[in-house]
């Protein structure tokens, strides 16, 4: 079985769960899935963060770090100006070294969409692989509490806002209820609102906000679940809940990645978000992808950082190779 | 049952907390005829890099308490100095090889030093502010404000009283400290420390490092993110290329001094580490 890049809502589960797929195929399927050893992920994990990385290692890894992140801003009091400032830093991250690359996406709200679109102008990624993606949250981010057609209508009016990718949250509630179904056809719902005017989807990242889901076990079948229903991302959290990303349950989203991979052929993006706030814990992130999917998945189309703070430390990482000495955050924009 | 004396492990303070250095590295402190005295800990770049961090979370909290709230901390700094003066006396004689007599008048003007400056906290900005007279209806305003976070290189010859005639100006007007203590005289250092850890200092506003002044005070120089320079106990090390550095980053440094007079308490010492403020407003609503 080979999927390359599933294209119509659903197609995975049908190919992999048969065409009797039923609500109660998809929890036997699901509730099959080896459960995880908590304490051997965590122990992995905490060696994965040992690695040291050094000198010229450190120096492309802050790099590609920078490639990776999609700037985010999701607050109540944003503002079109705070977009535009932060697109701005997109683009030119730091302007007193104008060799630092350019981040992968903006993260907005949908009604901020126009703005980032706007302000980006000939550098927006537009569904090609050059420039700078506008990535929207929707589907009642982050709680999710409203009803399909709100949800879908966020999306849709993202999408037809130019916005190429879409971060979307499950109904936590549905799923640790066991209504795996309910999560699953929410998912392949908002993925077809996912479509463009011209037959394309703007890509769908699935957030599983795993502080929420209390066990590496359902975050394991959340990103199952997600795969199956069509997502081309898996994104640990919103951001608005704690605990956000950490190390251990991004590691076990990439083995579900890798296992997919093997299963199909097919590469899903991992997108970690909230709580990275340092290059080094950046680092760690970059090794764990290294050692569990391979190198290749080191590519903004394949993994994100979910990031607003991290940005300036990896900056001013680069700044202490550069100049030799520490810098200040007085040398790098307020967020 | 007998007791076994337990030795202390002098460990840095970095933002309120004791770690070891990052690089795991110790050095012997010895008696001035060569006995072993204590194992210290040998500051790294890194644990410098840390302590700036640290410093700079503590300046808007400790800069931003009233003065009469400053004043009050550094008061309550003298009396647990004063509650463990025999401690400091005891590490003075073996450190420095002094009478008793001469630590007891060592701790005794360490104290007396830190309250005079703790009394400078809700008088400086009268003596070095001012209301300026201009032509309009308007208040014209100066005053003075800490400039951040100050790297200071403590007096080496000295173990106590050095160490509290360095840090207590940079205090007065609210700043963050990362000092670097005396080489050869680090144990009063860590023992003050554990009198500010429990004399409601804020956690980072005084960071002590120990270990070789020589290694550290490059990176505290060229760290973009130290405001101000504190040389005083420099003169050993090549301060012109530290004065150097921190002109990179126009740093306000304050130059070495040396002999018994070193650092000798001086309202200039507070007011190197402030930046002057002026405002306009206006007298009243016509």
């Amino acid at each position: 079985m080979t999927i390359e890049r599933a294209v119509s809502p659903a197609q995975r589960a049908i190919q992999v769960l048969g065409d009797d797929l039923t609500e109660s195929t998809l929890k036997r399927y699901l509730e099959g899935i080896p459960g995880i050893d908590a304490v051997g992920l965590e122990q992995r994990a905490a060696g994965l963060g040992t690695r040291s990385i050094k000198t010229t290692s450190k120096a492309w890894a802050l790099d590609k770090i920078i490639e990776l992140i999609d700037l985010t801003t999701l607050e109540g009091a944003d503002t079109p100006g705070k977009v535009r400032s932060l697109v701005a830093k997109a683009l030119l991250p730091d302007p007193s070294d104008l060799s630092a690359p350019r981040v992968a996406a903006v993260c907005v709200y949908g009604d901020m969409v126009p703005y980032a679109v706007d302000a980006l102008g000939a550098a927006h990624a537009a569904g090609g692989a050059e420039g700078i993606a506008v990535a929207a949250v929707a589907t009642a981010f982050p709680s999710g509490r409203a009803s399909l057609a709100v949800k879908l209508a966020d999306t849709a009016d993202a999408v037809a806002a130019g916005a190429d990718e879409i971060d979307m949250v499950i109904d936590r509630g549905a799923f640790l209820s066991g209504r795996y179904g309910a999560v699953f056809d929410e998912i392949v719902a908002v993925k077809e609102a996912c479509r463009r005017a011209d037959g394309s989807f703007a890509h769908l990242k699935v957030i599983l906000e795993t502080g929420e889901l209390t066990t590496y076990d359902n975050v394991r079948r959340a990103s199952w679940l997600a795969i199956l229903a069509g997502g081309d991302f898996i994104k640990t959290s919103t951001g608005k809940v704690a605990p956000a990303a950490t190390l251990p349950v991004t590691l076990s989203m990439l083995e579900v990645v890798r296992d997919w991979h093997r299963l199909t052929g097919e590469r899903i993006g991992v997108k970690p978000a909230g709580g990275i706030r340092s290059s080094k814990d950046a680092i760690k992130y970059l090794v764990t992808v290294a050692e569990t999917v391979g190198e290749e998945w080191l590519q903004p189309h394949l993994f994100r950082f979910g990031a607003s703070s991290l940005l300036n430390d990896v900056l001013l990482q680069r700044q202490k190779i550069t100049s030799g000495h520490y810098s200040g955050a007085d040398y790098v924009t307020i967020d | 049952m007998t007791h076994i004396a337990v030795p202390k492990t002098y460990k840095l303070f970095i933002g309120g907390a004791f770690p070891r250095s990052e690089s795991g590295r110790t050095y012997e402190v010895t008696t001035p005829k060569g006995a072993f005295l204590a194992n210290a800990a040998k500051a790294s770049r890194k644990d410098a890099r840390d302590a700036v961090v640290a410093a700079r979370a503590a300046v808007s909290g400790w800069s931003g308490a009233t003065a009469y709230n400053r004043g009050q901390v550094l008061y309550r700094v003298a009396e647990v100095l004063e509650g463990r003066r025999a401690q400091f006396e005891d590490e003075i004689v073996r450190q420095e090889g002094v009478s008793a007599a001469a630590a007891r008048a060592q701790v005794d003007e360490a104290i007396d030093r830190w309250v005079w400056y703790a009394g400078w906290t809700d008088k400086y900005s009268q003596v070095a502010g001012n209301a300026n007279p201009v032509a309009g209806p308007y208040f014209n305003l100066t005053v003075p404000e800490p400039t951040g976070v100050v790297a200071v290189i403590a007096p080496q010859d000295s173990s106590l009283l050095g160490l509290v005639s360095a840090i207590a100006p940079a205090l007065v007007p609210g700043n963050a400290v990362v000092v670097v203590a005396s080489e050869a005289y680090p144990l009063s250092a860590i023992t003050l420390a554990e009198v500010l850890a429990t004399s409601d200092v804020p956690k980072g506003a005084v960071n002590i490092l120990t270990g070789s002044p020589a290694e550290i005070a490059p990176w505290l120089a060229s760290h973009a993110d130290v405001n101000a320079l504190d040389l005083v106990g420099a003169s050993a090390l090549d301060w012109i290329d530290l004065e150097i550095a921190a002109a990179e980053t126009l740093k306000r440094v304050y130059p070495p001094e040396s002999g018994p007079d070193a650092a000798a308490p001086a309202l200039a010492r507070v007011l190197a580490f402030t930046e002057t403020k002026t405002v306009w407003h206006t007298k009243s609503l016509i």
